[in-house]
């Protein structure tokens, strides 16, 4: 099968195509970002909340 | 390492077709189908109760009616079909063998055994929760059970995804990047797997609280963790059908992406921010920050909207660019005129497209932006923004493939072809009505999950203007469409797979194996597209002020 973006052997693969060539580096971000920015801050907001006397 | 003896080659395609892999797709869409038809006919009765002159549930029922009818076709019906599209853009796109069948198959009994208990559970009456289970609401435990096996059964599905994944890369069966198809699916799968983190971690306490382990969940908690799961459930969606899209488009017309790296892009943003969006649903609540609310909202979801608007010009555009490549080149649109309407697959594609643009994604901002969502929280402006994203954009997207899926997998002709031709349209305008008109209901205040819009025996009443009831009419009579449309589509696609003639050749595609390349069209020549992106965004710039405009009268400055 043709592959146009193979690269020649001596020619350095660029950042993004590194990272979007990389499955499981793209599955840690996107667990990553969610669980930081949505669940870890939300669950911090919530248990800063103070109990009701 | 798989025998020869287990691949066939695919006559259309010239794809090389895993035997195991063939059957768990087959497993996986078949079982999905007979759950859009239950969640199906549960959603009809549902629109029928809320439909004011008809009324056709007592209200006990029509909580059960609901919860069944968000289970089996938000969850049970979009990820069977989702698993299936795994399985397809792995091994069958990479030509190699699925990774550990027998996983595959363990994770397909424990998914079907999960959601026949939470059905049970359901229709024992004791569970009507609806599809959001919110505690202090409790359930009997075997649905939270159900729900938990279900979703472990989804992980393995996923697991054994990205396990094919490693064996095309060890095997070579490709070379260089993966095809944008199965890039998309990749999209799809690690958002399956922040979302089954998500729904494990607080469905397994849930279900401890059922059974009296634990004493006590926190409402917020509850929430805030059920979202993560609740609406990423909807983004594997989102990604899965955008896939389904960029297939549909490669087979039926050889269609390749304007860019494969910008449309790679787009699905990137998707990785990193589309699960945010699932902050939209607790902008009303009081005990988060506008801080957390609008960051995950308007600031990271308004990215992965970018991706969205970034597949919602390189789907049409390289649909544009494949049929000026076969000369419908007269002026701006002989293209879209000239292209296969008659074919179920893509026309089913591209009302999926048009519709999940400008009805679900529109009103998705809307509903993403702290101020003007408080027009609309919790009414039924809500289900009207999804049934256009997961209704008329994935269940149409999904349909549309299944036309493609029947001849190439399970090698059957597609029976009643004059009726498969119409489903797509029937389907679609039904559901278009059933969007834009609970959207229509939702502005004039009507609340979401509510059996009786009269308050009759009510200690607290409230008269909603006469135009809301009509509304709430006009949706009655689009979910019978949409239904009819449903209806249409079980009876061809099962007809078919039992009693349809079989394909012994190659079947009429363009596209064939386009869908399992790398490349792009390398043209930019797609004026066509570039006048609907400029229809889309006045429409989306003028919807989204007008709104302000509402919010403006709700709370006028003196």
């Amino acid at each position: 099968m043709a592959s146009p973006n193979k690269p020649g052997d001596d020619e350095r693969v660029p950042f993004m195509q590194r990272l979007l060539d990389n499955p499981f580096l793209l599955l840690f971000l996107g667990v990553a970002s969610p669980a930081v920015l949505y669940t870890i801050w939300g669950i911090m907001e919530i248990i800063q909340i103070p109990i009701a006397k | 390492m798989a025998t020869v003896s287990e691949f066939r080659i695919c006559p259309t395609t010239g794809l090389k077709v895993h035997s195991a892999a063939e059957k768990l797709i087959k497993a996986n869409a078949v079982v999905a189908v007979v759950f859009l038809a239950i969640g199906g006919l549960f959603g009809l009765m549902v629109a029928l109760t809320r439909w004011q002159a008809v009324h056709l549930l007592p209200a006990d029922w029509f909580y059960l009616a609901l919860t069944a009818h968000g289970f089996d076709v938000l969850l049970a019906w979009i990820i069977f079909f989702e698993i299936a599209v795994l399985y397809f853009a792995s091994a069958i796109l990479l030509n190699c063998r699925l990774a550990a069948p027998k996983v595959a198959w363990a994770a397909f009994w424990l998914m079907l055994i999960g959601a026949l208990v939470a059905n049970v559970a359901v229709l024992q009456g004791g569970s009507s929760v609806m599809f959001t289970s919110y505690v202090p609401m409790k359930a009997a435990p075997h649905f939270y059970l159900g729900l938990i096996l279900f979703a472990v059964g989804a992980l393995l599905g996923v697991a054994v995804f990205f396990g094919t994944l490693v064996i095309a890369k060890e095997e070579k069966t490709y070379e260089g990047s993966l095809p944008l198809v199965t890039f998309g699916a990749v999209t799809a799968a690690i958002i399956a797997v922040y979302t089954i983190a998500s729904g494990a971690i607080i469905l397994i306490p849930t279900f401890l609280w059922s059974i009296g382990l634990v004493s006590h969940i926190d409402t917020l908690m509850y929430k805030l963790v059920w979202w993560g799961m609740g609406h990423s459930s909807q983004q594997i969606n989102v990604s899965a059908h955008v896939a389904v899209w960029y297939a549909i488009a490669a087979l039926v017309l050889g269609a390749k992406p304007i860019s494969e790296k910008v449309s790679r892009l787009a699905f990137l943003f998707y990785i990193l921010f589309l699960q945010l969006a699932s902050a939209h649903h607790l902008l009303a609540e009081p005990g988060l920050s506008a801080e957390w609310k609008v960051f995950n909202t308007s600031y990271a979801m308004y990215l992965a909207v970018l991706g969205s608007m970034i597949h919602g010009m390189t789907v049409p555009g390289s649909i544009e660019a494949a049929q000026r490549a076969r000369g419908f080149n007269n002026g701006l649109f002989q293209w879209l005129r000239k292209a296969p309407w008659g074919n179920p697959a893509f026309s089913g594609m591209f009302l999926s497209l048009v519709m999940f643009g400008f009805i679900g994604g529109i009103s998705g901002v809307v509903l993403g932006t702290e101020q003007i969502n408080v027009m609309m929280h919790n009414t039924l402006y809500v289900p009207g923004h999804f049934h256009g994203t997961v209704v008329a954009g994935t269940t149409l997207a999904f349909m549309a493939i299944t036309y493609l899926l029947v001849p190439l997998i399970f090698r059957r002709e597609v029976m009643f072809p004059k009726l498969a031709k119409i489903q797509p349209y029937l389907f679609g305008l039904g559901v278009l009505g059933i969007s834009v008109f609970m959207m229509g209901a939702g502005t004039l205040g009507v609340a979401r999950r509510h059996w009786d819009m009269n308050f009759a025996d009510a200690a607290l009443t409230f008269d909603y203007p006469p135009a809301a009831f009509l509304m709430m009419a006009l949706n009655g009579l689009s979910a019978v469409m949409a239904a009819t449309g449903g209806l249409i589509f079980i009876v061809v696609v099962v007809g078919s797979v039992l009693f349809g003639k079989k394909v012994e050749g190659k079947i009429d595609l363009t596209g064939g194996a386009a869908v399992a390349k790398y490349g792009s069209a390398g043209t930019l020549k797609i004026p066509g597209t570039a006048v609907l992106v400029a229809v889309f965004f006045t429409c989306f710039v003028l919807y989204y002020f007008v709104n302000w405009k509402y919010l403006s009268e709700l709370w006028p400055l003196r």
